[in-house]
């Protein structure tokens, strides 16, 4: 077996094997750390000869490094020296990781990985680097390779967030039902920022990195079946596959971004939509959410044949109650863009204005994007090219600026 | 990332093999789907029914023709596929080897070309432009 094909085994296993280890052993560092080990000599004797069983030789072996560990920590802590003294006894007594593995309990398991993951206590940077290396599967270099940042800088965010979760002795279990929503929301939130990664690049010379956001929307595939009652898992899957679903049109060959009223809609993904709009269901059988109105609204465009067919008021009323369920200056500016279509740029470009009047966005290139935008539609030109100007210099995306600058120089 | 097909091909062996204990083989996928969902893969899943209760629509001729039953000679039947999103071939095909399959059957990996995906001449599709993580 190569290389990829022992990847392709750890991504599959890798969730399961760090939950049930963390179990184990009641250390989440040590886990992750016995896990990797496993995973580099698989690398190392695999290609030479493959296991029969190699989900079972991996978990087999990274128990192994969890206990030759552990032995190594005896000598040093107490704690350890009991724990080594039980799991002595049942390597003894033949009880395997395996049997430690519980197939009602592993989901529980494999969950509260994603919750220790996404712990408050680390940075936004850690929580992607852990979601992605312990729940995801990836190694180091794919993460670096999502993220446009070094090899060593993921190792560090990994360290320090492993270092981190010990320091403030976070617990490895399922958040109490008090918390458990407030904590699904932090889990949600860091599962969205890897799929907006990957569906509007912040760097980089390129607008979609479709692999990021396919990594995103798998890890939320996977919440979605094991917490299937909480509806916005649900409006945040539909909201992704909804997204993803745009990809094929929103790019031209040559990488510059399409915008939505200039997209040959034939190209969406037909398939994501359905998928889109099942989760969209099931979110919405239980009253929508931010996630799941964000998600209605991809779905008002998904279903409209054609920017001048698409239900605007319907758009600006998910607006409106998105604004009051998650205020944010980015909310209004996106209600202004739907106000425009609906009724015209007047009533739109009073809400920028006013956004502007209270500097919430301040530095942002969206809004001079969309004043410029709505300028242009009042003839008033002369504003309008100095906003759309004003929009390139903000923004990071050499794409969208591009585009802005192409704008610009057309009002002459 | 990439979808795949994973094809069920059964023989008359293999088939009889999976309706000896068909309770067990129904919970068996059943058990298999679930962790495919679980992982985020699957994206769809069907089983067929019998291929004596098709129908076989052949071109041959000038006009289609309309048959009954099997198709043709063929010894290895389509019975049912899963529709996967993995992030690599070697994904698929370590998926193809749990799939609680009856002894005697196969299971044809078949990679779904990207939208931006062009045929060759030859039949296979030039590389797409999008890139893995």
């Amino acid at each position: 077996m190569d290389t990829a094909g022992v990847e392709a085994v750890w991504r599959i296993e890798s969730a399961r094997i760090v939950a049930a280890l963390t179990r184990f052993t009641g250390d989440f560092g040590l886990a992750e750390d016995a896990a990797q080990e496993a995973v580099a000599e698989a690398l190392v004797s695999w290609p030479r000869s493959a296991p029969a069983n190699p989900a079972g030789w991996l978990t087999a072996t990274a128990r192994r490094r969890a206990i030759d560990a552990i032995r190594r920590r005896a000598a040093l802590e107490d704690r350890y020296a009991l724990l080594a003294a039980d799991l002595a006894t049942g390597a003894a007594t033949g009880r395997a990781l395996d049997e430690d593995v519980d197939p009602d309990r592993i989901d529980d398991d494999v969950l509260a990985l994603m919750f220790i993951s996404c712990h408050p206590v680390l940075s936004r940077e850690g929580r992607v680097a852990l979601t992605l290396r312990v729940v995801g599967g990836l190694s180091s270099e794919e993460i670096a390779r999502a993220f446009l940042v070094s090899v060593p800088t993921v190792q560090a965010r990994i360290t320090r967030a492993k270092k981190t979760i010990a320091a403030a002795g976070v617990p490895f279990e399922l958040p109490p039902p008090a918390e458990r929503r407030e904590r699904l929301g932090g889990v949600l939130s860091v599962l969205y920022v890897i799929f907006t990664e990957g569906s509007t690049a912040t760097s980089g010379d390129r607008l979609l990195r479709p692999g990021v956001a396919y990594e995103a929307i798998r890890l939320v595939r996977t919440l979605a079946a094991l917490q299937p009652d909480e509806p916005e898992v649900h409006g945040l899957l539909a909201l992704c596959e909804l997204t993803a679903a745009r990809f094929p049109a929103r790019t031209a060959p040559d990488g510059s971004p399409i915008l939505l009223e200039d997209q040959d809609r034939r190209l969406w993904d037909i398939s994501a939509i359905r998928r889109g709009l099942t989760a969209l269901a099931r979110a919405s059988a239980r009253g929508l959410g931010p996630y799941g109105l964000q998600a209605a609204i991809a779905a008002a465009h998904a279903s409209a044949p054609s920017v001048e067919a698409t239900d605007w008021d319907r758009i600006v009323v998910l607006y409106e109650a998105l604004g009051r369920v998650a205020p944010s200056p980015v909310v209004e500016l996106n209600r202004a863009v739907a106000v425009a279509m609906a009724s015209g740029p007047a009533p739109a470009l009073a809400i920028v204005d006013e956004l502007v009047a209270t500097d919430r966005l301040a530095g942002s290139h969206l809004v001079p994007t969309v004043r410029g935008e709505l300028l242009t539609r009042l003839g008033r030109r002369p504003e309008a090219r100095a906003e759309l100007e004003l929009a390139a210099r903000l923004c990071t995306n050499h794409q969208e600026r591009s585009v802005l600058l192409r704008k610009a120089a057309a009002l002459g | 990332m990439a979808k795949y097909l994973l094809i069920m091909r059964g023989t008359d062996e293999s088939n009889a093999a999976m309706m000896a204990d068909i309770d067990k083989a129904m919970a068996d996928t059943r058990m298999y789907i679930e962790e495919m969902v679980k992982a985020g893969v699957l994206l769809a899943a069907e089983g067929l029914d019998d291929p004596s209760r098709g129908a076989v629509v052949d071109f041959s001729g000038e006009t289609p023709v309309v048959t009954d039953g099997p198709y043709g000679e063929t010894k290895e039947l389509f019975g049912g596929f899963f529709l996967l999103d993995v992030a690599s071939q070697q994904e698929a095909v370590e998926w193809a080897r749990r799939m609680p399959a009856a002894r005697g059957s196969k299971i044809e990996v078949r990679r779904v070309p990207g939208d931006d995906e062009v045929p060759e001449q030859d039949g296979t599709f030039a590389p797409g432009t999008a890139e893995g993580v």
